[in-house]
């Protein structure tokens, strides 16, 4: 095995995983024959979840972790990453994910919170963790608590790409704006992100976050994919948008293929013909905002 | 003297990082996406990635039979672990019907080491370049080395750099790093 002075679970290791990830699709999978379509598709990881976000708006009630059984089966039928969620705060939920060997932890608002002022510590631990962003602070806090990939949020499980696109060009335009300050005006910056001065200082000097940062929420269609992507994501997470359409391995293709080469309009083109029936989706519009799934974590 | 001009194949992966450090050895560094990136090339670069993702894009992106030819006739080429899989004769533990690009007469196992909870950083010895800092992410190992292939470094007893003539890969990530020295030795040891 290793050397003696190898480690495991380092923040290089943890958010070099991610990295590995750019330029990637990843898709949310419900049963082993669904993440085996995923992985045929060229997805670069599964999220294996019990009900995909659209299912767990329509039914209500709470949503947990999922079986590890599940996700057991789920890891033995692919080769690629396998993620699961577990809800904002519970981190015993995420210790067993970590006992059972997933490769990433998502600490999902798509799940019910399990603490409504707390979110995981997750440099406790081994595994690394993505977590969802609204803002450029939000992001920057999740990071602080060891979040080594960072995804927009959107609003899961509605087909509606417009929250995604509202959250990936909020940070980035407040990124964008960090670059312009001087080392006073970051101090003040800090205060007003309610985030630490020194990841502050390191997003201003980077250009972007320390961390890679996928778009997830709403994204449905090849030319969503792309979009985020020409926005300035590294990747993207697609929940409902593949399994409920109506021809998902041949839509989950065409995302991948829109993503690697989103600035491609001709084969964005060809990729999105007789694609069948996209999901139906609701308009974020029409939610109340007891609905609104974003506006969970803290 | 005009720079060497090394591809990175940016189908999918950690491109960004291995243009920065090809960059600080001084060479053009050319992101590949299209068969026609692939022309006037002095060597190429694989990046890390998910390798079943990476030989699907190939396919798809008519990537496959030009590169496979161009390595095959002597291009010189640095995968990555993903990018160590990729130019694999055969790997173990994948997906039967897995895209390779092939040359390099090795086996692979992919994720070797284990899940990401097994993943690990640590110093590892490379022969002609001193010790590195390995970063080892879901990583592949060498299982079986041709008589023409020369091992660069191990972790335990298994492989995890080679080299066979013009074609060089490591099961870890020095792009990750910061340190330019793989780079370095695959532009003046393997493309000049």
């Amino acid at each position: 095995m290793a050397d003696t002075s190898a480690s495991t679970g380092t923040q290089l290791v943890k958010r070099g995983m991610a990295e590995q990830l750019k330029g990637g699709v990843i898709m949310d999978v419900v049963n082993a024959e669904q993440a085996r379509i995923a992985e045929d598709a060229g997805a670069v990881a599964v999220m294996a979840l019990e009900r995909v976000p659209a299912d767990i708006r329509r039914d209500g009630g709470v949503s947990r972790m999922s079986d590890p059984d599940m996700i057991d089966g789920i890891k033995a039928e692919v080769t690629i990453p396998v993620m699961a969620k577990a809800r904002i705060g519970h981190f015993v939920e995420a210790q067993v994910l970590q006992a059972i060997g997933v490769d990433y932890i998502d600490e999902s608002e798509v799940l019910t919170p399990a603490d409504y002022a707390h979110h995981i510590v997750k440099s406790d631990f081994t595994v690394p963790f993505v977590c969802g962003a609204t803002n450029l602070g939000e992001a920057l806090r999740r990071i602080s608590e060891g979040a080594a990939m960072i995804r927009s949020k959107g609003e899961a499980g509605t087909g509606d790409v417009s929250q995604a696109t509202t959250h990936i060009r909020t940070i980035l335009g407040q990124i964008k704006r960090l670059t312009t300050l001087d080392d006073a005006e970051l101090f003040e910056a800090a205060k007003e992100l309610r985030a630490p001065i020194e990841l502050v200082k390191e997003t201003a000097s980077l250009g972007r976050l320390p961390v890679v940062l996928f778009v997830a929420g709403g994204v449905a269609t090849p030319a969503d994919a792309a979009m985020m992507m020409q926005l300035g994501a590294d990747g993207v997470f697609i929940g409902s948008g593949i399994f409920k359409s109506g021809d998902p391995a041949a839509r989950a293709r065409a995302c991948v293929e829109a993503t690697a080469y989103y600035e491609d309009a001709e084969r964005i083109a060809k990729v999105s013909r007789g694609l069948g029936e996209a999901m139906v989706g609701i308009s974020v519009d029409s939610l109340g905002a007891g609905d609104l799934l974003a506006q969970r974590g803290w | 003297m005009v720079a060497a001009r090394v591809g990175v194949l940016a189908l999918q992966g950690d491109v960004r990082e291995h243009v920065s450090a090809l960059t600080a050895c001084g060479v053009l560094p050319v992101e590949v996406k299209r068969p026609a990136d692939l022309e006037g090339l002095d060597g190429i670069v694989l990046p890390g990635g998910e390798s079943t993702t990476m030989g699907k894009l190939l396919r798809i992106f008519e990537l496959l039979a030009p590169l496979r030819e161009l390595i095959g006739s002597g291009l010189p080429a640095y995968g990555t672990c993903a990018g160590m899989i990729l130019l694999a004769s055969e790997v173990v533990d994948g997906r039967h019907d897995q895209e390779l690009l092939g040359g390099l007469d090795i086996t692979v196992r992919r994720n070797a080491f284990g899940s990401q909870v097994h993943s690990f950083e640590g110093p590892v010895e490379v022969a002609g370049v001193g010790s590195v800092h390995g970063v080892f992410i879901r990583a592949p190992w060498v299982e079986r080395a041709g008589s023409s292939v020369e091992v660069l470094a191990s972790v335990g007893e298994h492989p995890v750099a080679v080299r066979q003539g013009h074609l060089l890969a490591t099961s870890f990530h020095p792009e990750l790093t910061g340190d330019e020295r793989m780079h370095d030795y695959f532009v003046t040891r393997v493309v000049s």
